[in-house]
């Protein structure tokens, strides 16, 4: 191994790779922050590019694209509440909120050290264990990913404040209505469309996310315009830009960051489960650790909060290669394309990968630290640079909300109907929110919906339509009694008194 | 009795549970399919009791925190003059392309929101708009209908 480690730097560290992973964290970061354009569409964008360099080069590029996209996500969630990509959904829980408490500045350098602190601890991970990792991950089986879905759904009522469980799961059962909107995967029946063809191909999800937070988010801030509540909420300008952290919040920071490490980097080896559900876990997980007084912090600009998912994610970025380098099974879509792009060059992932091809599996492992470093000092400094969006008066800002949300919408369908349909969920979504109807268990439900659909199928196919299931394997079980530990300790909370 | 409008809500969901059953109802799946363990039915259907069964859960279980909202403070007319103008917006976009529907849109926006500094307005519009078309068609070359710009021969 002590061998693959030094080719691999050696290759991660010639000049032209480190060059690379520069170019493919700012681009990135350039995408991330644009609504819409994901990880997955950055790293599309740069598979013409790669074909003329050698494998390991474009793979360092694509790693690079890949963890400044998730990065550049989790600055517009933070500074206008529009997270373009699921994976940092959880983010603009204590993110947007802190911004809002001016201190932007904070919140993004949370975010950057603690998508450091994640993806390195995670890349050492992935440097010890991806070999035996990849055997735990070929364990799961469709009853466990199912439960894994209804625990990470049930995890999001920890999200909801005292009294708000029920309304939070029924915010999960209407995520999961519209994720069945559209084609059924595998008879292909079109679903609840009403002849609409619009439909067939079901809703996306950034149309949901940015019905529910960008633009129901502009609408909810010119409704409340004259609330005499709001007008404490003013953004004090002069601390927008400022990254120091205190000792109190570097501490809280420090123990937010192993536990979510170790969680995002473990979720991320499940094919299929990916940055989304780490983020979500890693929430609810931190929002259970912590004491009583920071607790009732979360959801209004908790360090805890937003150092948590941000940790998690970028450690099941890394943690998502596990699969993809040792099984070839891409663990989630943006490594789906990254497959391609290694079939493209020739290259067959699998168990013989690092050692027909070491210097690729080692180089691709040792640039994800090298990206990680060149992701901080790169962004670092531009921080107090892009905090200042929050400065923009709300006259522009709000527009250039709306812009942003149709923009998305449009560079994805091209079409009308998928706009009114955004401003239709918009409307809804506030009118909700006023009446503190959650929406973040929303977005997970139709993040997971088809997921949970399609292991819920195969669950009771294999075991000829009888729930026993859910009881069969151990491991479904434990996953099981967990979340029925976390239902009724929520529903104990909401009735007792 | 006063009902909260929480419990309004949640009847509202139960309705909607409701017509979801039916709708799941009206799915037509193959005929050898109609018995399998699983079909396109199946999810839908649990989804829809266990919706019914949380809103009426809500709706009879009592209320601790109800939701208070002082409508007097919420300004509805703003808020209906801005969804009117994004759904304006939204019909425009195709029909004169993307540079045009979008500058008028920021430019208007800006000003119903009572907005009167004519050179950012303008700045924040017109070549706002033109730097990130560049960006996404010139640069990203991600396609961006715009008839008004192809007749004038700046896109292809």
């Amino acid at each position: 191994m002590i061998e693959g480690i030094l080719i691999g730097l050696q290759t991660a560290l010639s000049f032209k790779n480190i060059l690379m992973v520069m170019m493919g964290c700012f681009f990135g970061t350039i995408i991330g922050m644009l609504p819409g354009l994901g990880p997955m569409t950055a790293i599309a964008l740069m598979i013409p590019i790669t074909y003329g360099f050698e494998p390991s080069t474009g793979l360092i590029l694509m790693a690079g694209v890949y963890y400044g996209a998730v990065f550049g996500g989790s600055t517009s969630s933070i500074l206008i509440n529009a997270p373009g990509v699921p994976g940092t959904v959880a983010t603009a829980f204590d993110g947007y909120p802190m911004a809002q408490q001016g201190k932007a500045g904070k919140a993004l350098a949370i975010a950057a050290y603690s998508s450091f602190a994640g993806g390195t601890i995670s890349a050492i991970f992935l440097l010890f264990a991806a070999p035996s990792l990849s055997k735990v991950s070929l364990a799961f089986r469709s009853p466990d990913y199912f439960a894994l879905m209804v625990l990470g759904l049930t995890a999001v009522s920890a999200f909801s404040s005292k009294g708000q469980f029920l309304k939070a799961m029924m915010m999960v059962i209407l995520g999961l209505m519209l994720a069945t909107v559209g084609q059924d995967s595998l008879s292909d029946i079109t679903r609840f469309t009403f002849n609409n063809m619009n439909l067939t191909d079901g809703i996306s999800f950034v149309l949901i996310v940015m019905a529910t937070f960008a633009m129901s988010e502009a609408l909810t801030i010119i409704l409340k315009a004259k609330d005499p509540s709001r007008a404490t909420e003013q953004i004090s300008l002069s601390q927008l830009g400022s990254i120091k952290l205190d000792k109190d919040e570097r501490n809280k920071m420090l123990k937010s960051i192993p536990r979510s490490s170790v969680l995002g980097f473990l979720i991320g080896v499940l094919p299929g489960a990916g940055a989304t559900i780490a983020s979500f876990l890693a929430y609810g997980m931190e929002r259970n650790y912590v004491n009583e007084e920071e607790k009732q912090k979360f959801g209004k600009g908790s360090v805890h909060g937003l150092a948590a998912p941000e940790t998690a994610n970028n450690a099941a970025c890394s943690g998502s290669f596990v699969p993809l380098l040792t099984l070839g099974i891409p663990g989630s879509g943006t490594t789906a394309v990254m497959l391609g792009a290694l079939l493209g060059f020739g290259i067959q992932p699998g168990p013989r990968l690092y050692m027909t091809n070491p210097e690729i599996f080692w180089s691709v492992i040792m640039s994800m630290y090298i990206g990680m470093v060149i992701l901080l000092i790169l962004n670092l400094p531009l921080i107090p640079y892009i905090a200042r969006v929050l400065a923009t008066p709300r006259n522009f800002l709000i527009p250039l909300i709306l812009f942003f949300s149709v923009t998305g919408i449009y560079l994805m369908s091209f079409n009308n109907f998928d706009i009114y349909l955004m401003i239709g969920i918009a409307v809804v979504a506030t009118f909700l929110r006023l009446y503190n109807f959650p929406m973040p268990p929303l977005i997970l439900a139709f993040v997971l919906g088809s997921l949970m659909e399609e292991n819920l199928r195969r669950s009771l196919l294999i075991s000829d339509g009888s729930f026993n299931f859910l009881w069969d394997r151990p491991l479904t079980a434990i996953i099981l009694v967990f979340t029925i530990s976390i239902i009724s300790w929520q529903a104990y909370k909401s009735f007792k008194k | 009795m006063r009902i909260s409008t929480d419990k309004i809500i949640s009847l509202l969901f139960f309705i909607l549970s409701a017509f979801y059953l039916y709708q799941t109802y009206q799915i037509q799946v193959f005929s050898f399919d109609e018995h399998a363990p699983f079909n396109a039915k199946t999810f839908p259907t649990f989804l829809a009791y266990l919706g019914m069964f949380l809103s009426t859960l809500y709706v009879v279980l009592p209320e601790r925190q109800p939701s208070k909202v002082d409508h007097k403070v919420l300004d509805y007319k703003s808020t209906l003059y801005l969804i009117i103008i994004v759904t304006i917006y939204g019909f425009v976009l195709l029909k004169a392309g993307f540079f045009l529907s979008t500058s008028f849109f920021l430019f208007f926006s800006y000003y119903f929101l009572g907005e009167r500094r004519w050179i950012w307005m303008l700045i924040l519009s017109f070549p706002f708009v033109a730097l990130f078309m560049f960006l996404l068609h010139g640069l990203l070359d991600i396609y961006l209908r715009d008839p008004f710009l192809k007749m004038l021969g700046v896109i292809g």
